[in-house]
């Protein structure tokens, strides 16, 4: 299962017990996380570093702080920008996507 | 629109103590917190705490955590969780964002216990993907238990740094080396003396020189520096990693206090900008409390007293002295005092010293 590569499996003091497993989207290709957890930990989890490309350089960001303050982590999900991913949570089906700037707004489903 | 009397803005060990001091001497009280379980940076802390035997030292942060949130449960708080206070605005109107919508709270009382953010420095290519803030990776770890790489260089030797880079390895992440630009090693010694049992270089007189990479970290480069710290021309060494973790230290989460008009200090021992406030805990602003990293980064169980202070004294301008609430006061900041006395509380104490000088109110 590609969803634990990077997922510690064993640690002398805390045990991360299974939780729900769950298929979404990261630029249209299904890959699987952990239901509730941040968004981040989950693209983290599978090997992806890059969150989006910034607007005038176009350089490549990621998560920095993890904890919802510093705006490093912004990605488009489920078709609307701007959405912190180091604190949103994980659902089942979400389609999540690297931003290109500013990023677009989608049409919402 | 919800009312209340005391509002009280971060769940960690600062504010969770308000929270407990407010409710059991009467006022009625709502905390939030934007992260799903409380506790703050308690919650990712597997380590033993150092502090005073009253204060839980010699508990691991993540059962601080535990106890201080098991006590809040069987008290008549109200609690938001994953809920962010994005602005303060006339007749303290806390816009507040919950996963499901904006809500509008006005409170008579305000207690801030926001706690700090991490800082980054300047090295070509920081904004690289894989150069994390060292809170953030034992975040990803600790509390969510992924590992954001497999090769890490540390910057800084403070507690965190030392801290941050054991329990990298614990997690299984290779820490390559940590660098401090001091002659000294910033931290505890049985911190230090844990990582050079594990063989890990603690570099004094080194700072990072670059990150490379073009994506995303994929290595750097490190150089030794004078006295004057100055890179010193052919000491730099290239490291393969692919990530770099930055522990250089905390700056107050103070924006909502610059919205709410509070007086505002910049005393570079506390941290950076600080609220100008009294024994009490109250800012300029009488009916504005803080407590915590957020009045002057410190520790846990200095945060832990100035929440309980914060919290009695919101509670008094509110409903009036009361013998208990006088008490818990009193003790709190005799243990304060005590504690700050200590080796280590020296550069805090300082910071309050001279804050307390600047004062023009009492
Ligand atoms: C690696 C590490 C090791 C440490 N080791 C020790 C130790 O051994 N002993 C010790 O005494 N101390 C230790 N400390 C320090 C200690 O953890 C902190 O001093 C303490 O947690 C500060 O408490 P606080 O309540 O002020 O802030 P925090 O614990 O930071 O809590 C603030 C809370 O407020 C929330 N918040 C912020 N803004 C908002 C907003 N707008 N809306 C809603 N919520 C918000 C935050 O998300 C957070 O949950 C350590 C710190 C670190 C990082």
């Amino acid at each position: 299962m590609k969803a634990l590569a990077n997922r510690i499996q064993q640690h002398p003091i805390l045990d991360f017990p299974e939780k729900k497993l769950v298929k979404f989207f990261f630029e249209r290709k299904e890959i699987f996380g952990y239901e509730g957890e941040p968004i981040a930990a989950a693209l983290v989890a599978n090997g992806i570093k890059v969150f989006r490309y910034t607007e005038k350089l176009k350089r490549a960001r990621g998560f920095f702080c993890a904890v919802g303050k510093c705006s490093s982590c912004l990605m488009m999900v489920d078709g609307k920008p701007n959405v912190m991913v180091c604190t949103e949570p994980l659902k089942s089906g979400m389609r999540v996507n690297r931003q290109f700037g500013r990023g677009k707004i989608r049409a919402l489903k | 629109m919800i009312r209340e009397e005391i509002v009280i803005v971060g769940a960690g060990p600062a504010g969770l103590w308000s929270a407990i001091v407010a409710t059991k001497l009467g006022a009625s009280v709502t905390i939030i917190d934007d992260n799903p379980i409380f506790g703050g940076q308690l919650i990712k802390q597997t380590h033993k705490f150092f502090g005073s035997k009253s204060h839980y030292c010699g508990i691991r942060g993540i059962n601080i955590a535990k106890i201080l949130t098991s006590d809040l449960e069987n008290l008549p708080v109200k609690k938001f969780f994953n809920a962010s206070v994005i602005g303060l605005y006339d007749n303290n109107l806390l816009a507040v964002l919950t996963q499901a919508k904006l809500i509008k709270l006005r409170a008579e009382r305000i207690i801030f216990a926001t706690g700090a953010s991490e800082n980054n420095i300047a090295f070509p290519n920081n904004d690289l993907p894989g150069v994390y803030g060292a809170g953030a990776v034992q975040t990803l770890m600790n509390v969510y238990g992924v590992r954001p790489g497999h090769r890490a260089l540390m910057v800084g030797s403070g507690n965190i740094g030392l801290i941050v880079s054991y329990q990298m390895m614990q997690a299984n992440i290779q820490v390559v080396a940590v660098l401090e630009i001091m002659p000294k090693i910033g931290g505890y010694h049985v911190h230090a003396a844990k990582l050079a049992r594990l063989g890990v270089p603690i570099l004094t007189c080194y700072t990072i020189k670059r990150a490379l990479g073009i994506d995303m970290v994929e290595g750097a480069v490190i150089v030794k520096v004078n006295k004057r710290f100055k890179p010193i021309p052919g000491t730099e060494q290239r490291l393969k990693v692919d990530t770099i973790c930055l522990a250089v230290g905390l700056s107050p989460l103070n924006e909502l206090l610059w919205q709410a008009g509070c007086e505002m200090v910049y005393v570079p021992e506390l941290g950076g900008q600080v609220a100008q406030h009294n024994e009490d805990m109250m800012t300029s602003r009488a009916d504005i409390f803080v407590g915590g990293d957020l009045s002057g980064i410190e520790e846990a169980s200095t945060a832990m007293l100035e929440g309980k202070i914060a919290g009695a004294s919101a509670y008094e301008s509110l409903k009036g002295v009361s013998a208990e609430s006088k008490k818990i006061k009193e003790q709190a900041k005799v243990e304060l005092g005590m504690i700050r006395q200590g080796p280590f509380g020296e550069k805090p104490r300082w910071g309050k010293e001279r804050l307390a000088a600047r004062r023009g109110w009492t």
